[in-house]
């Protein structure tokens, strides 16, 4: 992936500088650089636990120049807990899907948010499975297309809601931030960071769980291009999950 | 802190030599038989500054081990039969991130929801890896509440040792009897233990570390279970324990393993003073299967029972182990327990046929 250098932008001194194996428009590089950039602003590089997910992110780690582990598929917040219990001066945060997050951990992150565990949570929402070729997420729109819901999903036909993620935790106690942005525009790509470093802070304060769920582009299984992929956020996925702070 | 001498079940003695051992972290769900150890842990963990989480499921409650055992912390979770079930998946990257952990299994009657009385019908699921992919976990089986407690304390220092989840295999009736238990007995360290240098503690002074069990480059994961496979290969070689009662210049022998290995005893005792020369071998590794003094012990004998409370597993190693031995099966599933009395009409039996 080519880095611009800019001021604000410049490569993150804790951004390995290696080939990106994400699909061109792909969200997912954008917000490592975010989250890499505030990891650095921070000065936490070396005090540091990312957990990555089971999905597109998987191998997150080979960007990252900090410790970092697996997970089993939806356990993210689970293995950080045990992180973040045993080691609570460093920052740990999971970073998922939506598959991860809302299907097959949806017991792991709301029993992680409800019990407070002072951990961030990075949570891609882009609509789909993307690293099993596109199916339906907990997250796929009303009438979107995907490998699993070929007409178009249809809650009519069992196949269920779009499900909000932020709005649900927001209501647990245990939840101190929850914010919804996303990477479809510079100015959102911006407030993310800011959110991102919101997040951070709220953990290294011991407040509590904190949640960051960005809407990204998943070009390749939406079959748009890049931009389109952008707009389509902009008009169509705004429209079931509304941008903006949930909690503080 | 618990004075030396005292009655515990064997539930609460295994919580207290994971925390004598130096258990850090702690995460279970409740289940019967093993509520005491989950009980205990979440009484005395908290007041020696170490973590108990009680976690929403026994899915949540393995990985949060994985967590701490990143950390480069000791970690244990319990259960029984359907929890562990459960568990696999966790055990299974476990061994893949080779990540030292201990799981304590209090089996209990299955298949399915089953029951909650004894049971030894997870031998197979312990001694074949349980969950997927190529890998054992060292399983330990005690038969009695003091056994239970050095054998938690030992499966730390091996695990740390080969870097591995491992196992103790108890059931309900290890679990919830009480006995006389002595804590006394010496702890640490069995071995000398390697430095965590894996742990991730923060990339302070070294380069970033992961832990990770997908390996995508060609041939490397072929490579990292040639890997495993010698770590297999030298537990199996180094780990085998067994115990044996009235085992010398016998003709029969019987072979069975925790809370059934009581009973046989009390039944070799009966059959001896009917002047039948019978001894009882125990495994106390179940993985690795004791092999080798199994077939010393059973040289000479002319036939060979096996006796489980199961429908017949541990029976399948006795043969692999002595494919040309006489080898007769007693067993009960569902919580029922081959009794003394039936033991000694099955052998009887056996020995005139
Ligand atoms: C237990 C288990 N079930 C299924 C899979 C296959 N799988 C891998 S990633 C994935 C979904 C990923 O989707 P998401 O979390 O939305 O992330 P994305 O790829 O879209 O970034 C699935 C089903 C798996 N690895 N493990
Ligand atoms: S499939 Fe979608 S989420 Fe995965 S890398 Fe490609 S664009 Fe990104």
């Amino acid at each position: 992936m080519a880095i611009k250098e800019s001021k604000k932008f410049a490569k993150a001194k804790s951004l390995n500088e290696v080939d990106t194996h994400y699909c061109s428009g792909c969200g997912h590089g954008i917000v490592h650089h975010l989250i890499t950039q505030v990891i650095d602003e921070l000065n936490m590089a070396e005090n540091t636990i990312a957990i990555a997910p089971v999905g597109c992110a998987v191998i997150a780690y080979d960007y990252w120049a900090f410790d970092s582990s697996e997970a089993a598929h939806g356990r993210t917040l689970a293995v950080a807990t045990g992180i973040k219990r045993c080691q609570p001066d460093k920052l740990v945060f999971s970073y998922q899907g939506d598959g991860d997050l809302a299907s097959i951990g949806l017991a792991e992150t709301i029993h992680a948010a409800n019990r407070g565990e002072n951990i961030s949570c990075i949570f891609i929402n882009n609509a789909c499975y993307g690293m099993t070729g596109g199916q339906m997420a907990p997250t796929t729109l009303v009438g979107q297309k995907t490998a699993t819901t070929p007409k178009g999903r249809d809650p009519g036909a069992g196949q269920g809601w779009p499900l909000q993620i932020s709005e649900m935790l927001a209501k647990l106690n245990g939840v101190k931030y929850v914010v919804r942005s996303s990477v479809a525009t510079p100015a959102k790509v911006k407030e993310t960071y800011n959110y991102i470093k919101k997040a951070f802070t709220v953990q290294l304060n011991r407040e509590g769980f904190s949640l960051v769920e960005i809407l990204s582009s998943c070009p390749t299984v939406w079959r748009l291009d890049p931009v389109q992929s952008n707009e389509w956020i902009n008009t169509e996925m705004v429209k079931q999950f509304p941008l903006g702070v949930i909690k503080e | 802190m618990v004075s030396e001498n005292i009655l515990m079940t064997g539930n609460e003695a295994m919580a207290q030599a994971a925390i004598t051992a130096g258990c850090h972290f702690y995460a279970g769900y409740p289940i019967t038989p093993q509520n005491e150890l989950i009980a205990y842990m979440a009484k005395h963990m908290p007041d020696q500054e170490r973590v108990f989480i009680q976690a929403e499921s026994e899915l949540a409650a393995i990985n949060m081990v994985f967590g701490a055992a990143a950390s480069g912390k000791r970690a244990m979770t319990s259960s029984s039969s359907p929890g562990i079930s459960l568990k696999q998946e966790g055990i299974s990257y476990l061994a893949a991130a080779e990540l030292p952990a201990v799981i304590i299994n209090v089996m209990r009657g299955g298949p399915g929801l089953g029951n909650i009385a004894t049971s030894q019908s997870d031998y197979f699921q312990a001694t074949r890896g349980g969950g997927h992919g190529d890998y054992f976990t060292p399983c330990f089986a005690p038969w009695s509440v003091q056994e239970a407690y050095e054998l938690v304390k030992l499966i730390f220092d091996l695990s740390d040792y080969y870097r591995t989840p491992s196992l103790i295999l108890a059931d309900a009736i290890i679990g919830q009897m009480m006995e006389p238990l002595n804590l006394k007995t010496k702890y640490p360290i069995s071995r000398k233990l390697p430095q965590k240098t894996w742990a991730l503690t923060g990339a302070r002074k070294r380069k970033p570390k992961v832990i990770r069990s997908l390996i995508l480059k060609e041939g490397a994961l072929c490579e990292h279970n040639e890997h495993l496979r010698k770590k297999w290969e030298e537990i199996k070689a180094k780990e085998q324990r067994f115990a044996t009662y009235k085992s010398k210049a016998i003709e029969y022998l019987v072979i069975a393993y925790g809370s059934q290995a009581r009973l046989i005893q009390e039944a070799v005792d009966i059959l001896r003073k009917d002047g039948i020369k019978i001894g009882l071998f125990r495994p106390i590794s179940l993985w690795p299967y004791p092999v080798k003094g199994l077939k010393k012990t059973s040289k000479d004998v002319k036939k060979i029972f096996v006796v489980e409370q199961s429908l017949g597993q541990m029976v399948d190693d006795v043969r692999l182990a002595l494919p040309k031995n006489e080898v007769h099966f007693l067993g009960k599933a569902g919580g029922g327990i081959p009794d003394v009395g039936q033991i000694i009409k099955f052998i009887k039996k056996k020995i005139k046929t």
